[in-house]
């Protein structure tokens, strides 16, 4: 059980992003993946899921290649959730109904059942309060949360993370974060790419910083944030802390 | 029939003759605008989501109908009617050419509405294991609809109005209904007033409708 990632190569049209990353990423584990705009570590989270096409290499989840001709990327998608920068919540739904919506569609829950998943996981992010409004009416701390809520809500073995507090005011941050926390600390396999240094310390495995479309530097938290060998991941961390 | 031929006042007859033609109206415009609206919603997805060797020329054909006066296409259309040898009424013209002209104007409607949701908000749903269809039924459709109705209410009581012009292929709608009248008993003012009536007592409920979703609607939002 364990995502691998061998060599992936990714461009957008002649501007090449990713340069051949290789890691693997296993069950239970939490793996921060920090670096300056641009590395391609957003594009690579974009890959694992399939919602981007890759150029070469591969990616296994759970030896399932996510690029592979005859893969079912809709049944794959349901053990990856992913939690983007962006929280985009479904605007004509409730709280309640946009963390339905795929238990029962794509799960073929019962209206019962799913609400009763719905109302569990996002009791578990704090939002038990809010269950009958409309997105609009939460605050964008709230709505990440609801966003995690979602896609827990499908039980997923992995869960990404895309920046997932960049768009948030100050204030906000923390609360999501303690979700994060949350989750790490019940066991959830995440690959987190996020520019707070001082949570990525603090609740990963191990920690990979990007640099120009490359895993420049990978290791305990304690080697890479603590005591990193690289001149730019020292210049990286010193720009950002 | 002689006497009222000559009866120079507005009688019950007359009143009931401007209803069957409001009758007419109304008809005209459900089958233009269901036709319409069902063909906008198609030219419109394929217009969305196709590559520009479908979009361009489609979007070109389409452009004909919004270019060129109704007024002008329905007399060609029923002149080429009879040329092919089609034996339709000019009702059925008149729904016909108008479910075009309305698909014309509504699949920009729904171009628009479809390309006004987020890109990141379909790739969530994506990411939760939807389908591509269901991302469209449960997702895009949805919010896409919302940006779309206002436009579209308008839309659909601009071609109310505009069955007016199927008067020219010899339809009996409410404006030639009002025209009958007028010509016997003299009263144009008079009896266009109350055609004008009709014609607002059939719009306003389709505008308070739409104006109460909106409402609903945007309180969510």
């Amino acid at each position: 059980m364990s995502i691998e990632i061998q060599d992936v190569h990714k461009a957008f049209g002649s501007l090449e992003v990713v340069k051949g990353v290789t890691m693997t990423v296993e069950k239970g584990e939490v793996v921060s993946i920090i670096g300056g705009s641009g590395s391609g570590k957003s594009t690579l989270l974009m890959c694992i899921n399939g919602l981007e096409p890759i150029n070469s290499g591969r990616i296994l989840v759970d030896g399932t290649d996510v690029h592979g001709r005859g893969t079912d990327l809709n049944k794959l998608r349901r053990k990856i959730g992913i939690v983007f920068q962006q929280w985009n919540a479904f605007p004509h739904l409730t709280v309640l109904e946009n963390v339905m919506l795929a238990p029962r569609k794509v799960l073929g829950k019962s209206k019962a059942e799913a609400e009763a998943i719905a109302v569990e996981k996002l009791a578990r992010v704090g939002l038990s309060e809010k269950i009958a409004v409309y997105p609009s009416k939460l605050s964008g701390g709230q709505q990440q949360r609801m966003a995690i809520a979602r896609a827990l809500a499908m039980s997923p073995d992995y869960m990404l993370f895309d920046e997932v507090t960049s768009a948030l005011d100050p204030q906000l941050v923390g609360e999501v974060l303690d979700t994060m926390r949350l989750l790490s600390s019940e066991g959830m396999t995440m690959i987190v790419v996020t520019h707070e240094i001082a949570f990525a310390r603090e609740v990963s495995n191990r920690v990979a910083f990007f640099h120009k479309g490359r895993i420049h530097e990978i290791g305990p938290p304690a080697q890479v944030i603590g005591n990193p060998r690289e001149p730019e991941t020292i210049d990286f961390l010193k720009s950002v802390l | 029939m002689f006497s009222s031929l000559f009866d120079t006042t507005f009688s019950a007859n007359d009143l009931w003759f401007m209803l069957k033609g409001a009758g007419v109206t109304l008809m005209l415009t459900f089958w233009a605008v269901l036709g319409g609206t069902l063909l906008g919603v198609v030219f419109g997805v394929v217009r969305a989501i196709s590559p520009w060797w479908v979009n361009a020329p489609l979007g070109a054909v389409l452009d004909v109908f919004r270019s060129i006066p109704l007024l002008i296409q329905l007399v060609v259309a029923n002149s080429f009617k009879t040329i092919i040898g089609i034996h339709w009424s000019p009702f059925t013209v008149g729904c016909v050419v108008l479910a075009l002209y309305m698909s014309a104007y509504c699949t920009e409607i729904v171009r628009s509405g479809f390309l006004a949701v987020p890109t990141t908000t379909r790739r969530a749903a994506r990411s939760l294991g939807l389908s591509w269809r269901q991302d469209l039924t449960e997702i895009v459709f949805p919010i896409a609809m919302r940006v779309a109705l206002p436009s579209w209410i308008g839309l659909t009581l601009g071609v109310m109005k505009d069955t007016a012009m199927v008067w020219w292929i010899g339809v009996v709608e409410l404006l030639r209904s009002s025209q009958v009248i007028v010509t016997r008993i003299q009263e144009p003012l008079f009896v266009l007033s109350i055609a004008g009536l009709i014609y607002f007592l059939m719009s306003f409920p389709i505008a308070r409708l739409g104006a109460r979703l909106e409402k609903r609607w945007r309180e969510n939002d």
